[in-house]
């Protein structure tokens, strides 16, 4: 089974991501909103309307390809009004709408070219002003941003945001890149082997992951198995540490991960001093711009920390000391 | 320089092969076609124009646009049968592509002297077709089909539908799906997908497919002769009894050269269709 068990609202207006890593049944979840696949079970309703069997093309649900798929024998004035022609609309029409939807996607001037003289970026601009003509109920969006390189990518994320808050479109966006989906959401769906891990905003995905996968996809983390003393304190080894409260149902002594950010932790010169503090001692050094990651080894355990390139002290292999921040990390039971 | 000319002399053997294989016949065709009968011979000396005034009249027009109506009949069925054939066997799976194509390119190694005698042979009163009719209550008593003009046409269409889906396949096997889910995201049912996003994208590759069966069907000789009546005959045949049972080899060749300018303007006329655009 492709998708399973899967719940899910979108909000009216909203931008949702559906995130998660190739094959975990994400293109497929779209697919089947668009109506271009059906579920075996289950229910896809709309303002409380069952569409589930409803054909795609008659759902108003817009579709943007991660291949684009715009109409190689049509221009791009053509292509943006293709779905205008289907609904009879006339030739003077059209053409307006095609043009204003040209000056939304700030390319004015390109109305009468062929598809293949643009480039991959208007191409991509092209594809989204063709699905917004036919004014959708639904935006969905599959990776459309995947062969764009990654400057052009996060200048079109923005513009992408940009364009779906004017128009107040929900949009549903499918996409593996845990950055664009922290960029564009208002809500992030991380789906895993076709179930749905954990649904909430950006920033509570990214504190507060639900389980050791979604920890683990998002961003990078540390997962280490600890002891837990009592509701706010767990033992790493032999030290003892501070942590965000412990999830109610967890007794004490269960041995539990604890999701910790490479920001989260404090590296300093070694022999410093203070709580939840452990000696390392730097193996690997990653300059990643604007901060410098540091593979540590931590009495066997390998842990990724980071800090400011003018922290020169640390930033260099040798050793140090690891200092955890007191309430900081996520306990996760599963 | 000197390899320029050197590459230039082993890329020109082609086109030279083509011109001292086709063109020179063609040419003595014309010739001949513009030579006076001779009784006793092939063709006399002299210039005449005896050839194609002999042509004109209601017959030959009738023969002519007979063959012609064939040839776009057998074509336009070949089309529309070859094309949700090839549509079907490029969306298997590649092993049953391949051994579909190999299976219609085995059909293309039978003569076509054999294949109408076969037809022949099935479509006779004890074998075959006309009992299954019988059975399905279409025909009163077992018959034989043949000669008739179903019969001849059938088997064009049998022998002309390997190269429609040849020709079809490559544009086929290669056309997006996501073209056509999109144009269904976008409102088009799916026969309003087909109209708008299949029949653009393919034809081109739809009138060479038409093209290259009229073309063939043009030809055809064997066929009319086995399995239809002397009104099934095409021009094909006909050129054959004017040179071989008449002898009248400036005939033969006058009408030689008509069906090769109805060809052309069926070429002409197919292309310019392929190449229109669609309306706004």
């Amino acid at each position: 089974m492709v998708v399973d068990h899967v719940s899910l609202t979108v909000p009216l207006g909203q931008f949702v991501c559906l995130l998660g890593p190739s094959g975990c049944g994400k293109t497929t979840l779209l697919r089947m909103i668009a109506g271009l696949d059906s579920p075996t079970t289950g229910r896809i309703l709309m303002s409380g309307r069952d569409m589930t069997r409803t054909p795609a093309h008659e759902r108003n649900f817009a579709m943007v390809f991660q291949a684009l798929a715009l109409f190689p024998f049509l221009n791009v004035e053509e292509n943006i009004a293709f779905s205008l022609r289907l609904k009879g609309i006339g030739w003077r029409e059209r053409r307006k709408r095609a043009h204003e939807l040209l000056e939304l996607i700030k390319l004015p001037d390109i109305g009468s070219r062929k598809i293949e003289q643009l480039s991959g970026g208007q191409r991509q601009r092209v594809a989204i002003a063709r699905a917004l003509a036919q004014e959708p109920a639904l935006f969905l969006l599959d990776e459309p941003l995947s062969a764009l390189d990654a400057q052009l990518r996060e200048h079109m994320q923005i513009e992408l945001r940009q364009l779906q808050q004017k128009l107040g479109i929900t949009t549903v966006l499918v996409t593996h890149d845990q950055r664009e989906a922290m960029t564009l959401a208002d809500s992030v769906v991380v789906i895993a082997q076709g179930s749905v891990q954990q649904i909430g905003s950006p920033t509570e995905i990214y504190r507060r992951p639900s389980n050791r996968f979604v920890a683990g996809f998002i961003g990078r983390n540390n997962l280490l198995e600890v002891e837990v003393l009592d509701r706010r304190h767990v033992r790493l080894g032999s030290v003892v540490l501070a942590v965000a409260p412990i999830p109610a149902g967890v007794v004490s002594g269960e041995v539990v991960t604890l999701a910790i950010r490479p920001e989260e932790l404090r590296v300093l010169p070694q022999g410093s001093q203070g709580g939840g503090t452990l000696p390392g001692h730097v193996s690997f050094v990653r300059e990643i711009g604007e901060r410098v990651e540091l593979r540590i080894d931590c009495q066997g355990r390998e842990l990724v920390g980071s800090v400011s390139p003018s922290d020169g002290a640390v930033a260099c292999t040798g050793p140090v000391s690891v200092q955890f921040m007191p309430g900081a990390g996520t306990i996760l039971t599963c | 320089m000197l390899a320029r000319l050197r590459a230039a002399v082993l890329l020109a053997w082609p086109s030279l092969a083509l011109v001292g294989l086709v063109a020179i016949p063609f040419l003595l065709l014309v010739r001949i076609s513009l030579a006076p009968p001779d009784p006793n011979g092939l063709w006399s000396a002299g210039i005449s124009l005896a050839a194609y005034r002999g042509l004109m009249d209601r017959s030959f027009a009738a023969a002519l646009l007979y063959s012609l109506g064939l040839a776009i009949l057998v074509a336009a069925v070949g089309v529309c049968v070859g094309f949700p054939l090839t549509f079907f066997i490029t969306r298997m799976r590649r092993g049953w592509q391949v051994l579909w194509l190999v299976f219609l390119l085995a059909t293309l190694t039978l003569s076509d002297v054999l294949i109408a005698f076969s037809w022949q042979v099935m479509l006779s009163k004890r074998i075959g077709f006309a009992n299954l009719l019988v059975t399905l209550g279409l025909m009163e008593q077992a018959a034989s089909l043949t000669p008739s003009f179903g019969a001849v046409l059938g088997n064009l269409i049998y022998l002309v539908l390997p190269f429609t889906v040849l020709t079809l396949y490559p544009t086929l096997s290669q056309l997006a799906p996501e073209l056509l889910e999109a144009a269904k995201t976008l409102g088009a049912s799916p026969l309003v997908a087909f109209r708008t996003v299949i029949v653009p994208l393919t034809k081109r590759a739809a009138a060479v497919s038409f093209l290259i069966s009229a073309v063939l069907t043009l030809g055809a000789y064997v066929a009319p002769v086995v399995l239809g009546r002397p009104r099934n005959w095409t021009m094909a045949v006909l050129i054959g009894n004017a040179a071989l049972a008449g002898h009248n080899v400036p005939r033969a060749s006058a009408m030689s050269v008509c069906l090769l300018i109805a060809a052309l303007l069926l070429t002409g006329g197919t292309s310019w269709l392929a190449r229109r655009r669609g309306s706004r």
